[in-house]
Formats: structure tokens, C-alpha cells, sequence
């Protein structure tokens, strides 16, 4: 046992000068890095206490009073209170969804993906914008936190599939005008920073909307976030469609299918097969840049955060790296997660095509 | 649209929903017919709004006088300078952070890229928790970390740290000595360039007479003699060709020397740390495409460790890097528009924040903006495409 342990040591830490110059710069880079984190966010970190007072004092360490307390603003923002469970239903009936989704041996495929992406965001929108007669409207400047994260990301995943989907077709097309708009289109967003995107939506798109059409702030950067991942997952569909090959719609045609048949029956169903990785890698791209919808004055998750950071009941040395340390935490775990079920699909999908 | 033409010239066309080329032409008008309906709808109501709202238009407001101050601009800027000037600092600002980001990305990328193919088990599982940890969270959470958590809680100048003798990070930035022109400056660079360039046309020679006659001319060392030789040569004879201007404490502050912006700072290391992360993964994608039979027939071929990767492994690696490598450049550039969350002056926080804001013209200032990053991308995949035209493999 110990010998073996050696010899592991040996061969993969020490096999020669050079190698043990690295493990020794390592041991030392991690002794200068990861006690002082493990003292900052355990050791030394205020556990108990009720406002700021708490967490002043020379020597302390992170202040995880601030995250609990403030935990409720961080999911719903400013969402009343007695109104949260029906945010709270709208997701579990999300999770319903998605769950048997992710799991590849669950059947009926077809209608799970109907009921997540047509059924469920309008009983979501209605259950969470309360716009029906019998339930209490709350206006979308309360919405905050992490339900902003998710209606913004998970809005833009749904409206930018179909439109992808006819932009990659398009941009594949052998009709000359549809492919150069389809990629002057895709090529524009593409080229351009997602932030000057929402600012456009922000600043710009209230002025070529006709007066008595209003969208408020949150509508208006969502119309910008479809139409500039829409641009993103063309390309990732476009990548699935160069996969199939030609032979198939060949065949297809030879049958008689029209063209809409041959994509909708034979190339497509192969195709996005090939990109849900992608797919997905794109949705982790998108639920990260959800952040930037602070920036024109949204409050997402983490503008939540940076909200109560700023509370005066609340400051204090330490608060500034405890909220962050505790988002960047949040968002690893979406995150990773996501590209842990991308890796395990891409293993999956890969699995018939190894001899 | 030769294609469809030439097709309808041989046969005459038939008029019937079935001929494909018809078809093709009637989907083609509506399309396009769709797309201009749509623009023309959009500029009527947008010109209705404007003219309602007495909003100016016209790009004329890029001669007024900007009336605001910004922190950091490479060519000279003054209160009085027109919205014009103010856009152009915030353009250079912009190209400053994302060419230096590029370099230090893409440097420690590789780095930790070869890292996480290293036989030294600690190394590789270091490189992989970076990876995995900095690509996994947003970047504009990472820029306000690093500027609102670790650099504003840094100590006053008063009580600044010493980085280095003469480099000092405080809460307002990194300050540290200028360097000052002097007279055998300009011979001093001249002979830098010719040094350079003397240096490049050995290569090519002999490289030259490597591939025809087989002998060996030791470029590297000559070409090392020459470029630090020349310039060495100049400093002696001519005197220092630059000074040190070390920076002075004042009452509350540095003054002199060259400081670093404390949201420089961030927004550069950010953007390095999160590129690396992404570059990374592309340069072990890229050397693990090369397959094991190549390096084993390099050292049958009686190649070392060192040539085999610097001759067989990393030319092939290239082909496979420089596309997604391409892309991450752009994000990294589009991504400094992040600048404006932490208050870099780049051109996104100039033009498209204040600028905007004081002049109220948004479909003027967004449509420049958005177009300096649509050419900025355009200029960098074309630059990119002409390196990998010259990288690919070249087949009969």
C-alpha cells in the first residue's frame, strides 16, 4: 500500500528535477493561497449576528449574516412577499418539465418538449405577472433577483431556437437573397458586444416602436437578448446541418419530399440531435451574460446583490467580497452543472458513432 | 443569382407554382420585399418619434464641445475638446485593454493550456480548477470582484504597497517611473528597427539555404548578438537613450510617473483571467488533435522532446487552434465593453454613456458604436484568416 503510494508519487509528481521544480512552485502557490481563503470564509467568518455590527471588527473574515438575511431579495428581488409561492409553483411546474427532459430514458420526447417550450412560459408568465382577472397583478420593476436571471435566460433560449433554427436554414440556402440576408444578420449581431445590444433595446427601440406600443424595460431587453443569441444558435444549428450528410437529403428529395419536408423530417431531427451539447454550451454563455442586463438598470441576481450590498444596514468591510464570493459560488453551480450534462450528452450521442 | 439566371436563360420559364426556379424567385421578392417593408416601417415611426420629441439628428453634434472630463486618455483631451475627440479616446482606451488582454490571454492560456497536459499530476489538476472555475463564472461578476473587492479595499497611497523599488499599488491604481525621452533616443530606436529588420532577413536567408543546401547557419544566435548588440552599441557611445521619472509622494496622492487605473487594472486582469480560461481549453483541444503517432515518429526520426513540439506537434496543433483562437480574440474584445460596469473610459462608457446621455441623439451614438465593433471584428478575422491561410495544410 504505502509502496504503491510511493511509486505514484514518484511517477507523477518527482519523475525528474524539472518535474519536481513544478510540484514544489505549485505546493507553494496553493500554501500561499488556499489557508488564507479556507480562514477567510470559515475560520475567521461571522456565522451569527443580525446587522452589520456583527462583521466590524479587525480580523473577520467573511459576513454570512448578509447572505441569509438578504437570501429571500436575491431569488424574488422586490416580488411581494405573499405573493412569492406563485413564482415559487411556476418553477416547480418548470422542474416538472425539465427534469424528465434531461433524462434521456424518459419517453415522449416530443410533447415534454411542447409542454416546456409553449405550455409552461404562459402559465409561467401569467402565474408570475399575475396579468388575469382574479389574480394580483405585480408590475415587472418588482421582479428581481434570481427570477430575472432566469426569465432572461431561459426567454432568450426558447425565442432564439425557431429563429435560429430558419437563420441556419436560410444561411444555407442556395437562394442567393435569403442567404446574404440571413447572414448579414447573423454576421451583425455576432459582431457586436451584447451590452451596445441592450443599450440599443433600451435607448433605441423605443423610438422605431409606433406611440401607443409601450414595452417596459425588462420586455425590451429580452427582445434584445432573443434576437442576439438567436444569432449564436444559428451558428450552432448551422454546425449540426453541415453534419448530415448530403446523401440524406438527396434520398429525401428522390422520394418526393418538398423542402420543408426533407428538412423537417430527415435533416433536422438528425441534425439537432448532433448540437444539443452546443445547445446547451450556448445556454451557459447566455445565463452568464445575464448579468449585463444590470448595466441598463434591470436587477438580476447579481444587480440584486449589489443592491443589498449597497444597504447601509449591511456595510461593512468584508461585504463586498461575501456577496460576490457567494454569486460567483451561485452561478459556478448553475454553470458547471450545465456543462457537466453537456459533456454527459456528448458522450451519450458520441456513443454510436465509436466502433 | 448567376446561377438562377443562367438556369431560366437555357428553358423558357414555366409559370406554375411547380417550377422550382419560379418558386425560388417568388420566395426570394417576398423576402426581400418583407425586410424593406419592415426597415421602411421602422424609419417612418422613428422619424415621426424624433421630429415629435424634437430630438436633433445628423452626425453634426460630433463637433460640439464635449464639456466632461475622462480619466485616462491616450491623446490629448480636454474639457473643451469636441464629442468628436471624446469618441476617439474612448476607441483608443477600448483598443489599448484589448490588445494588451489579447497578448497576456492568449500568453497564459497556452501556458495553462500545456499545463493541463502535463505528466506532473499537481500541475495539470491546478490548470484544470482554473479552468473550470474561472470559465464557469460571469465575467461581470469577476470585474467587480476584482475592482469593488480586492482593489478599492486596498490601502490609501499614504500607506501604499511596494510591488517592486519604484512601483506602488494603492487603492488609486499602480504608479510607477515614466520614462522620459532623451537625445540619442531617436537613434536609439532607429537602430532597434534596423537591428530587427537585419535580423529578420538573416532568418529568411538562412532558412533559405537550409532548404536548398542543407547547411546550418546558427540564426538564433546571431540575430540575438544583433538586436542586443546594435541598440547596446548606440547606449554606450550616445549616452542613457531614456530617463526614469520616479513617481513623487504628494500631500494625498502620487504625483509623476505612470499610473495604472485601478479599473484598468480590473477590467485587464479580468478579461485575461477569463480569456485564458477559454484559450486553455482550445490549446489542449488543439495538441491532443495531433496524434501519438506523429510524436513517436519524430523521435524514431532521432528528434528531442523540445524539437519534436517546436517542429512536428505545435505546427499541426496550430490548424486546429487558430479558428476558435480567432474567436475568443473578438470576445475579448467585445467583452471590454464591460468596462462601463466599473467606469473604464472605453468607447462604450464615453460615447455610448455619456455622450449619449448628454446629447440624447441614441440611433447616432449606438449605430457609431456598434459600427467600430463590427469593423474592429471584421479587421480581426480577416487579419486571423490571412495567418491561417498561411498555417493550413496545403493540398494538392
Amino acid at each position: 500500500m504505502v509502496t504503491t503510494s510511493i511509486k505514484w508519487l514518484r511517477r507523477n509528481l518527482f519523475s525528474n528535477w524539472w518535474n519536481t521544480g513544478l510540484t514544489v512552485l505549485v505546493l507553494y502557490v496553493l500554501w500561499s493561497a488556499v489557508p488564507p481563503f479556507i480562514d477567510w470564509a470559515f475560520v475567521s467568518a461571522v456565522w451569527h449576528g443580525e446587522g452589520r455590527a456583527a462583521c466590524l471588527g479587525p480580523g473577520k473574515g467573511a459576513c454570512w449574516p448578509f447572505v441569509y438575511a438578504n437570501l429571500d431579495q436575491f431569488i424574488y428581488g422586490r416580488y411581494p412577499a405573499e405573493l412569492r409561492w406563485r413564482v415559487n409553483v411556476a418553477f416547480l411546474l418548470g422542474l416538472a418539465g425539465l427534469v424528465p427532459m434531461l433524462i434521456p430514458r424518459v419517453p415522449a420526447k416530443f410533447w415534454n418538449l411542447g409542454y416546456l417550450v409553449i405550455a409552461w412560459p404562459m402559465i409561467a408568465i401569467v402565474l408570475i405577472s399575475g396579468d388575469r382577472p382574479g389574480l394580483i397583478g405585480v408590475d415587472t420593476d418588482l421582479w428581481g433577483g434570481l427570477l430575472v436571471t432566469l426569465i432572461v435566460a431561459i426567454t432568450g433560449i426558447v425565442a432564439s431556437f425557431p429563429l435560429g433554427v430558419l437563420l441556419a436554414l436560410g444561411r444555407r440556402s442556395e437562394m442567393p437573397v435569403i442567404r446574404s440576408l440571413s447572414t448579414i444578420f447573423i454576421e451583425f449581431w455576432r459582431g457586436v458586444p451584447l451590452i451596445t445590444v441592450l443599450f440599443m433595446a433600451s435607448v433605441m427601440l423605443p423610438l422605431f416602436l409606433p406611440r401607443e406600443i409601450h414595452l417596459d424595460n425588462l420586455l425590451r431587453c429580452l427582445v434584445g437578448v432573443a434576437l442576439f443569441s438567436s444569432a449564436y444558435m444559428a451558428e450552432v444549428v448551422r454546425g449540426g446541418l453541415q453534419a448530415v450528410p448530403r446523401g440524406q437529403i438527396e434520398a429525401a428529395r428522390a422520394l418526393g419530399l418538398s423542402y420543408w419536408q426533407t428538412m423537417g423530417l430527415v435533416v433536422l431531427p438528425q441534425a439537432l440531435r448532433h448540437v444539443i451539447p452546443g445547445i446547451v454550451n450556448t445556454f451557459i454563455g447566455l445565463f452568464k451574460d445575464t448579468t449585463l442586463v444590470l448595466i441598463v438598470g434591470l436587477f438580476d441576481f447579481l444587480g440584486q446583490v449589489r443592491v443589498q450590498l449597497s444597504d447601509m444596514h449591511w456595510s461593512t468591510p468584508q461585504g463586498a467580497a461575501t456577496g460576490y464570493v457567494f454569486a460567483a459560488f451561485v452561478y459556478w453551480v448553475f454553470c458547471f452543472g450545465m456543462s457537466r450534462y453537456s459533456a454527459f450528452m456528448e458522450r451519450r450521442l458520441n456513443k454510436g458513432m465509436v466502433r | 443569382m448567376a446561377g438562377g439566371k443562367q438556369a431560366t436563360a437555357k428553358r423558357a420559364m414555366r409559370w406554375s407554382w411547380n417550377d422550382p426556379h419560379l418558386r425560388a424567385l417568388i420566395w426570394q421578392i417576398g423576402a426581400l420585399a418583407i425586410v424593406v417593408v419592415t426597415l421602411w416601417y421602422l424609419a417612418a415611426t422613428a422619424h415621426e418619434n424624433l421630429s415629435r420629441q424634437h430630438i436633433a439628428t445628423g452626425f453634426g453634434f460630433l463637433q460640439n464641445t464635449a464639456g466632461f472630463g475622462i480619466v485616462q486618455s491616450l491623446i490629448p483631451y480636454s474639457e473643451e475638446a469636441s464629442y468628436g475627440r471624446a469618441f476617439l479616446v474612448g476607441l483608443c482606451n477600448t483598443l489599448l485593454v484589448a490588445a494588451l488582454g489579447t497578448v497576456l490571454a492568449v500568453a497564459l492560456g497556452f501556458v495553462v493550456g500545456i499545463a493541463r497536459l502535463s505528466s506532473n499530476w499537481l500541475v495539470a489538476k491546478l490548470a484544470a480548477a482554473y479552468v473550470e472555475t474561472l470559465r464557469n463564472i460571469p465575467l461581470l461578476l469577476q470585474l467587480f470582484f476584482w475592482y469593488f473587492a480586492i482593489l478599492q479595499p486596498l490601502p490609501s497611497p499614504r500607506e501604499s504597497l511596494t510591488l517592486l523599488p519604484g512601483v506602488f499599488l494603492s487603492n488609486r491604481g499602480i504608479v510607477m517611473p515614466g520614462i522620459g525621452l532623451t537625445g540619442t533616443s531617436l537613434a536609439f530606436f532607429a537602430t532597434l528597427i534596423v537591428a530587427v529588420l537585419a535580423a529578420l532577413y538573416i532568418a529568411r536567408r538562412a532558412r533559405a539555404r537550409l532548404l536548398a543546401t542543407g547547411q546550418r547557419f546558427p540564426a538564433v544566435i546571431v540575430n540575438t548578438v544583433i538586436i542586443i548588440g546594435l541598440p547596446a552599441l548606440v547606449w554606450l557611445v550616445g549616452g542613457a537613450p531614456f530617463t526614469l521619472q520616479h513617481a513623487e509622494m504628494g500631500k494625498f496622492d502620487f504625483t509623476g510617473g505612470w499610473r495604472l487605473l485601478p479599473e484598468f487594472l480590473a477590467l485587464l486582469l479580468g478579461l485575461t483571467l477569463y480569456t485564458a480560461a477559454f484559450i486553455a481549453e482550445i490549446v489542449r483541444a488543439g495538441i491532443q488533435s495531433v496524434g501519438h503517432g506523429q510524436t513517436e515518429a519524430a523521435h524514431a526520426l532521432g528528434l528531442s522532446n523540445g524539437q519534436t513540439l517546436r517542429l512536428v506537434v505545435i505546427p499541426q496543433a496550430l490548424r486546429v487552434i487558430i479558428p476558435p483562437l480567432t474567436s475568443q480574440i473578438l470576445n475579448l474584445t467585445k467583452n471590454s465593453s464591460l468596462a462601463v460596469a466599473i467606469g473604464y473610459p472605453d468607447l462604450v462608457s464615453v460615447f455610448a454613456g455619456t455622450v449619449l446621455n448628454q446629447t440624447g441623439q441614441a440611433i447616432e451614438v449606438i449605430a457609431i458604436t456598434m459600427g467600430v465593433y463590427l469593423v474592429i471584428s471584421l479587421a480581426t478575422s480577416f487579419a486571423m484568416n490571412l495567418y491561417n491561410a498561411r498555417v493550413a495544410i496545403v493540398e494538392r
